[in-house]
């Protein structure tokens, strides 16, 4: 018997006994259904979370901070430090500054490509054409920053003249226009020196960014830009205090894999600093998630388990309502192998019609909820609810048809081991 | 012993054929120690009681079952050397069976029916349908093709499933009591039919039945008692 024949077989006596079939096909349906959608839900929410994680920076970057020696194990009050200045965080966190004899050691560090000490900018205002003057905050700068646009580019790195994005939020109030026409103008940036005098300078606006989680207010700069600000704002500083880092972006190589990644920043450690990586910083999000995903895929695996015991339950019937059929088969010369097949095929037909169709409704539900959702959580922009890889929909249809072949096994053994004469027996 | 030299080679050959079903003190001995020879081209009944023993000789004769000892020899080939994969070939290019029941897939089409051995035997689809519909044909069933199994007739089934028999070009048909389920007259007319494809196209027909008519009309019948040929050629007119 050819494959084909066999398929085509399988698919047909599939739907001999329709109800019971539909059935089946429903149990089938129910579970590759939940599993769609929380796998959906999984995939939906962090690919929100990567996106921010994009808004942020890029993965080849890694924060170092200078590791904080004098707090103490048992969390107790840690001794005084001249040398602090405040660090990212809640209010009040402090750090222990990075000098430029520190970026000199990071720099060194075997496995760092380049250091850049991460200078903290702050702004006083912005200003567009002598109107209103409303308050900004600069985004400390990252390099490779990627951020949601809504119009224009993302700041060039290597550019000579002073850039930013800004957030949609001040085109209106800086009566800038849309988004398309803000792009290419120039505003004011006014920043108060280590004299208490204020100075401004200027730079163009080569992107407006979408509202997001973590940039959500802020103005991005390039290199250019944030040198700039950082010189007028440190003109007249004692130079102590203009050689002082609250952090620093270190480069390394990604595609040398998460043990090479470790290994740097156990280097780091060693000589001092605390090295982390974006995927440090949000991946305890990511983990709590993918572990909630995990459960509820968990209960999704438990119905196709049962609607694997429905598919055992249907063949088994099967196989007994055509113990007559088989033998003949079995008599004209069919082998046991093909008896085999065309019982576990007819197993897999039941488990593939049952997770396309719960697969299709799955993604069906998820356009829905996604339209829905669009309105209620609207402080997330950028949010699709439940989302659909490719991959991942193949695979559940992949791994329920496996599982209904599991299902068939028995039964289509039991067909396979069919004595042909006691099968036709009638006397 | 049979030797090549013989002036006719039996197309089937069986000798001091054993058949113990069970084993221990539960064990049954169906057949004890039989000796056969089918000619080529030979109509035989074989006749006996429930029990006797007819039906096992059949199904080894088909090679359906292995006998427990004892050897059955097709075209000069000792088949117990066969492997399962030989078996199966065989009995689908070169056998056919009719059974008293009809055992056609009542919902799938009278020609998917008749084209069974031959989907078993891997023919092309285009194939399958030219033979199926030419055995139909043969059977004058040609307008029945597309009807389901279900809707013929007790005498329209049977000869479906003669169709079915003949569509390999068989050398052999088997037939477990083909006319038991029939009336007089349908049954007769498909003895004809059976009978005829012996006489014009030379296949040899294994006819098990309790019809001393049917038997009668077989070139020789033989009686099977408790294992064993009792009344050695029964040979007819």
């Amino acid at each position: 018997m050819k494959i084909v024949d066999i398929v085509a077989t399988a698919f047909r006596n599939a739907f001999r006994s329709r109800l019971r079939t539909s059935l089946t096909v429903l149990a089938i349906f129910i579970g590759a259904f939940t599993l769609s959608l929380t796998n959906g839900l999984g995939t939906g929410i962090n690919q929100y979370i990567d996106d921010t994680v994009a808004s942020v920076g890029v993965d080849d970057v890694m924060t170092v901070t200078k590791t904080n020696e004098d707090e103490p194990a048992d969390g107790g009050p840690a001794e005084y430090d001249p040398n602090q200045i405040e660090a990212d965080g809640p209010p009040g966190t402090t750090t222990s500054a990075l000098t430029d004899d520190d970026i000199e050691t990071i720099a060194g560090i075997d496995g760092v490509l380049s250091v850049q000490p991460a200078k903290s900018v702050l702004a006083d205002y912005v200003q567009y054409d002598d109107g209103t003057k409303y308050q900004l905050s600069i985004s400390q700068f990252v390099p490779g920053m990627k951020v949601e646009l809504a119009s224009g580019e993302q700041v060039d790195l290597d550019a000579g003249d002073p850039q930013l994005v800004l957030p949609e939020s001040y085109l209106e109030p800086l009566e800038l226009g849309s988004a398309a026409d803000a792009v290419g103008q120039t505003v004011v940036l006014a920043v108060t020196d280590a004299t208490g005098e204020q100075v401004t300078t200027e730079a163009t606006v080569v992107g407006v960014a979408e509202p997001g989680v973590i940039t959500m207010g802020g103005a991005i700069p390039n290199d250019v830009l944030t040198e700039e600000l950082y010189d007028l704002q440190t003109n007249g500083a004692p130079e102590s205090e203009t050689t002082r880092y609250a952090q620093a972006s270190v480069s390394f190589d990604v595609d040398a894999g998460e043990e090479e990644a470790a290994a740097l920043k156990d280097r780091l450690a060693d000589a001092g600093y605390t090295g982390s990586t974006l995927e440090d910083q949000l991946g305890t999000i990511t983990a709590v998630i993918d572990a909630i995903v995990l459960v509820l895929n968990g209960f999704a695996v438990i119905a196709l388990v049962a609607a694997g015991i429905g598919i055992v339950n249907t063949l088994f019937m099967a196989v007994q309502e055509r113990t007559r059929e088989v033998g003949l088969m079995k008599a004209m010369g069919l082998s046991s192998a093909r008896v085999f097949s065309l019982f576990s095929i007819e197993a897999v037909v039941i488990g593939l019609v049952g997770s396309a169709l719960g697969v299709l409704a799955a993604i069906g539900v998820g356009q829905l909820v996604g339209s829905v959702s669009g309105d209620l959580l609207t402080d997330l922009p950028g949010l699709t609810l439940i989302a659909f890889e490719p991959v991942t929909v193949v695979a559940v249809v992949l791994g329920v048809m496996a599982i209904a072949f599991l299902a068939g096994t028995l039964p289509a053994l039991r067909a396979a081991r069919q004595d042909p004469i006691s099968s036709l027996r009638y006397e | 012993m049979r030797e090549a030299a013989d002036v006719v080679s039996p197309l089937l050959s069986v000798s001091n054929l054993h058949k113990t079903y069970g084993s221990g003190p539960s064990a049954f001995e169906a057949l004890k120690g039989l000796d056969l020879d089918i000619a080529e081209g030979e109509s035989m009944a074989i006749i006996g009681k429930s029990g006797s023993g007819k039906s096992t000789l059949m199904h080894l004769l088909a090679l359906l079952d292995r006998p427990t000892s004892g050897t059955i020899t097709l075209d000069g080939t000792d088949t117990s050397r066969l492997s399962a994969k030989q078996l199966n070939q065989t009995r689908n290019s070169a056998f056919g069976f009719v059974f008293q029941q009809f055992f056609l897939n009542a919902q799938a089409s009278v020609l998917d029916n008749v084209t069974l051995p031959l989907k078993i035997a891997g023919v092309s689809r285009r194939e399958r349908t030219a033979r199926g519909m030419a055995a139909l044909a043969q059977l004058e069933l040609d307008d029945k093709a597309g009807n389901k199994a279900n809707d013929l007739s007790g005498g329209q089934k049977q000869r479906v499933v003669i169709a079915r028999a003949l569509i390999n070009q068989p050398r052999v048909i088997f037939a477990d009591e083909p006319t038991g389920n029939l009336d007089t007259a349908t049954g007769t007319v498909v003895e004809d039919i059976l009978f005829d494809l012996n006489q014009r196209q030379g296949i040899n027909l294994v006819v098990v039945t309790h019809d001393e008519d049917l038997a009668s009309r077989c070139d020789r019948s033989i009686y099977i008692r408790d294992g064993l040929i009792a009344a050695p050629a029964g040979v007819a007119a």
